[in-house]
């Protein structure tokens, strides 16, 4: 089974102050510095299974002097053994135009995910995104127009302030232009983010409005012909992400650079998120999981897809799951059939409840 | 020394007017306690005490004081708690003593507990001395309190001491008044011994450790003594007397004297507090009358939170019971909670503290049921029962009469506040009995009302529409005939045994009501509907819903860190952990608290 590979790129324009992924400000001297170590690293790694993948995220990928990236896809090339890979980078609209997006294409990138989130202009100033909704039009148009055929784009549910209406014209907007994919995300109040002030979570949506429109996304997403395969994940046949899937299917990947998470030889590790000693040192990792991929591991997992989780892969849990599972069924937040179990997408909201009943 | 330079006394008052301050005053005076020794509330050395500024349990110490006539005497001080609740021990402290020190605030003036005390201590023949107290405040009115006390105890209190504990002012005043009003004991060394046992412990290397106060004839050490109400008999290993913080063991306690015997008294089951100690050879004829048993007015079921701990929980209140006689416990079983212990209690604050030392000092946690108290039930086929658990209450097709248990409430109040305590006690239930002035500002309030209505929460509501100002008091006066239904609560169709109350017929519609609300809030939204019923006899007549959980907190797994999501499970298994399963429905502990506290 080929590996996926990620590269986190830490760098942002600006932060998003719902944001509590690992980034820090962006120069052309540290963006170098951190590509060498990238480079580093994927040289030092000690051994050279066969990538399908390769996933640039962030961070802000897009804003990074594109060579970098194509610098660090030939050390990829050049270390591993590439096998019809699907090759992500991640694009904030307002980063990139028509030039680097060539260029990229030529590097072999083949999948551009934008971080559209809305097209309500108020919704994205609210969020703090430094685009509009103008900006991410014409960037997928352009990205089209440099050749991409396989284009995702970030949605954001439970905006303060987002209406039902907002969010069916932000849905039929970009479905609209030549996007195949569409990962559509809950707003969290993440700890220690901006949005961690009584202002912002006094205006957020309660849960039983923000699950309405979940589910109104994903009926409007199915009637466009984006399929639910994941909790968050919408396509059209044919463009499930690739590398995303190796996640929840426990697939092995192979993470660099500071925050990098990697699941790689029985074990699951990451890199100290600090960009400063990233430079100076090589690979030093932290073991996150001392049961990486057991079967609580690949129930939890599996259940966030629409596929579900085959209890032939479970013996010794059959009977128990299949036990709590009529309760949930009948609530209509499971389905199953024969050996499969699956959750519906009201099941998909209360995902951590029931998998704590089942692995239980 | 002769036994006639000995007095024993205890200290008597309402709550916060300086009882255990004055304690500490005199074993400074007494130089019993070095002054760099001194923490404050030295007696009290339970840390609950400490922090409500009450005294739990009664405490004796041994003080040696030179009197202005120039003899040395010694003073047996005996602490006394001053709560309705702990009358009980008050009145086994009385017993040991030939006089009573009242502390009255120059200030308030006499309260609701300085009545009842100072009942207490004349029903016990005791000499009361008044003690005007906290004079150095500037709203002190040390004479108007004396006059107070002359009319309304009928006490002479016009050269009572004036001083103030806290300031250390008049304290001597105090020392003298004790040797020239308190009478010496009675002593009597040649009659057989005859020994009072007012307190007793359990200590791990000595077994246990009884508090007596020698009536008559003497005890020492390699005497073998018999305890009269059980007949064991032992041998005594050492007598002697308390310091402040340790036993002097002086191998000999004679009569009047007050002190310890230890005897390698191996179970607390052997001593019973009030029991009569003689010599096993040379027995007294007729034991000393003890105590007046008192009986738990409150039962409430204690469950640990987590089942694994049922046996923690009842070696913690073995060892409870050891020093707090009044506490009484027997094992139930809650189909909602598992194994636990049906507890009595003398009243509210004695549930309290006895639930916080056991969560304190044990390090348990708990989960109780609402207080009951005991209702008399006759049956048509003519049976009695007494039921102090609701889950008991028989089905009412069989009931021919109920009873509840009533009080004689005594509330003194500043009288600003009458129309609001009539209020209160009519909302309650209660009669109105009669209304006397103590003096022009302050009235004395009685009332009868049924001790079930109180047991909640009376207390703080009397404050609350006093502004602090009213004392309440009340004593038992038997049962009286009631409309009384039990109240069930369901949830998701299931009673929770733990959640069923007794309840008058007239306030069941609201009390139900309100608790189904409560719980609504109390209980967190699940993956399934939970409805929450109240109901009498088969008959709902309150419900609410919670509604079933929409959505969890999602975590993303991007960039292939599973970490949160993980974590996120585990809070959730966590979360889970500290609810109580019942049927479907997991039911937090707050949800059992949050039922107690109704009125909030």
């Amino acid at each position: 089974m080929s590996v996926g590979i990620y590269i986190h790129v830490p760098f942002c324009a600006k932060k998003c102050p719902y944001c509590d992924f690992y980034s820090c400000g962006y120069s052309r001297r540290i963006a170098e510095d951190y590509a060498d170590g990238i480079i580093r690293d994927i040289e030092n790694f000690p051994d050279k299974p066969t990538a399908d993948t390769i996933y640039f995220g962030g961070g802000t990928p897009s804003l990074i002097q594109s060579e970098l990236i194509g610098k660090i896809l030939q050390s990829i090339y050049k270390k591993f053994p590439i096998n019809s890979p699907e090759i992500t980078l991640e694009v904030n609209p307002c980063t990139v135009d028509k030039n680097k997006l060539l260029l990229y294409k030529q590097m072999g990138v083949n999948r551009l995910s934008i971080g559209a989130q809305s097209t309500n202009d108020d919704e994205l100033k609210l969020l703090g995104r430094i685009h509009d909704s103008e900006t991410t039009r014409k960037t997928i148009l352009t990205a089209a127009d440099a050749g991409f055929d396989n284009i995702s784009c970030d949605l954001m549910l439970g905006i303060p302030g987002q209406t039902v209406e907002s969010l069916e014209n932000s849905i039929y907007k970009l479905s609209d232009l030549p996007v195949r994919h569409i990962s559509s995300y809950i707003l969290k109040i993440e700890k220690d983010t901006p949005f961690e002030n009584e202002k912002i979570i006094k205006q957020m949506p309660d849960d039983d409005f923000v699950s309405d429109m979940y589910l109104h996304a994903v009926k409007i997403l199915n009637n466009l012909s984006f399929e639910q395969y994941e909790i968050s994940n919408f396509a059209q046949k044919g463009y499930d992400s690739r590398h995303n899937l190796k996640y929840w299917r426990c697939n092995e990947y192979v993470g660099f650079g500071p925050a990098a998470h990697s699941f790689y030889n029985g074990q699951r590790y990451c890199y100290p998120s600090d960009l400063s000693s990233f430079i100076k040192y090589p690979l030093e990792k932290i073991i996150t999981d001392s049961s990486p991929a057991d079967e609580n591991e690949r129930i939890m997992l599996g259940l966030r897809l629409s596929e579900g989780i085959d209890l032939k892969d479970f013996p010794d849990k059959k009977n128990y799951i299949l036990s709590k599972a009529v309760a949930f069924e009948k609530a209509g937040l499971m389905i199953s059939t024969a050996d499969k179990l699956r959750l519906t997408p009201e099941g998909f909201l209360l995902s951590n409840s029931i998998i704590a009943e089942i692995i239980a | 020394m002769a036994n006639d330079n000995i007095r024993n006394f205890c200290i008597i008052a309402h709550i916060d007017h300086g009882k255990s301050t004055l304690a500490d005053r005199i074993l400074e005076k007494t130089y019993t306690v070095a002054e760099r020794d001194m923490e404050e509330q030295l007696l009290d050395n339970m840390d609950i005490e400490r922090e409500r500024g009450i005294t739990i349990k009664a405490r004796a110490v041994r003080l040696n004081y030179k009197a202005q006539d120039g003899n040395e005497y010694i003073f047996n001080l005996i602490d006394t708690p001053g709560h309705v609740d702990f009358n009980y021990e008050v009145s086994r402290s009385l017993a040991a003593c030939e006089g009573a020190i009242l502390i009255v605030d120059a200030s308030q003036g006499i309260e609701a507990q300085t009545l009842a005390n100072t009942y207490l201590a004349i029903e016990h023949d005791l000499e009361v001395v008044p003690v005007i107290n906290k004079i150095d405040l500037p709203s002190a009115d040390p004479e108007r309190v004396c006059e107070e006390i002359e009319n309304v105890i009928g006490i002479p209190a016009m050269d009572a001491p004036k001083i103030s504990a806290k300031a250390g002012i008049n304290i001597e005043e105090v020392l003298e008044k004790i040797v020239t009003d308190i009478p010496a004991p009675p002593v009597d060394t040649q009659k057989p011994l005859k020994a009072l046992i007012f307190d007793s412990y359990y200590d791990a290397y000595k077994g246990v450790i009884i508090y007596v106060r020698i009536k008559e004839g003497m005890v020492k050490t390699g005497d073998t003594i018999k305890l009269m109400a059980t007949g064991s008999e032992f041998t005594v290993v050492e007598a002697g007397y308390m310091d402040a913080d340790s036993h002097i063991n002086m191998g000999v306690l004679s009569a009047g004297e007050v002190g310890y015997i230890s005897a390698s008294i191996k179970s607390i089951g052997d001593t019973q507090v009030g029991d009569t100690v003689t010599n096993a050879e040379n027995p007294c004829d007729k034991a000393l009358p003890g105590y007046r048993k008192v009986n738990p007015m409150v039962y409430s079921g204690i469950y640990p939170a987590d089942g694994a701990k049922y046996e923690d929980l009842r070696e913690a209140l073995e060892k409870l019971q050891l020093n707090d006689a009044s506490l009484s416990f027997e094992p139930e079983t809650s189909i909602a909670l598992g194994f636990g212990f049906r507890c009595g209690f003398l009243g509210l604050l004695h549930m309290e503290i006895i639930q916080e030392r056991l969560e304190r000092e044990y390090n348990l946690d708990l989960i109780t049921t609402a207080p009951s108290v005991i209702f008399k039930v006759t049956l048509t086929n003519g049976e009695t029962l007494f039921i102090d658990n609701p889950t008991n209450f028989p089905d009412p097709g069989t009931i021919a009469e109920a009873q509840e248990p009533m009080v004689k409430a005594e509330i003194l109040s500043p009288s600003d506040f009458v129309g609001n305590i009539m209020e209160l006690c009519q909302e309650r239930r209660g009669v109105f009995k009669d209304m006397k002035y103590l003096d022009e500002t302050r009235v004395a309030l009685h009332y009868q009302l049924p001790l079930n209505e109180i047991v909640y929460d009376f207390f703080d509501a009397l404050k609350s529409r006093t502004k602090g100002y009213a004392s309440f008091d009340y004593e038992m006066t038997g049962y009286s005939p009631s409309k009384l239904v039990k109240l069930d609560i369901l949830l998701n169709g299931d009673i929770v045994d733990a959640l069923s109350f007794i309840v008058h017929a007239d306030s069941a519609y609201a009390r139900g009501r309100k608790m189904v609300e409560k719980l609504k809030i109390n209980i967190p939204r699940q993956l399934f509907e939970v409805p929450i019923q109240a109901a009498i006899g088969g008959k709902i007549i309150a419900r609410e819903t919670v509604k079933a959980l929409r959505k969890d907190v999602l975590a993303k797994c991007y960039g292939g860190d599973i970490t949160r999501k993980k974590k996120l499970l585990e809070k959730q298994k966590e979360g889970k952990k500290r609810m109580r399963q019942l049927g479907t429905v997991n039911v937090p502990q707050e949800a059992f608290m949050s039922v107690l506290k109704l009125d909030e």
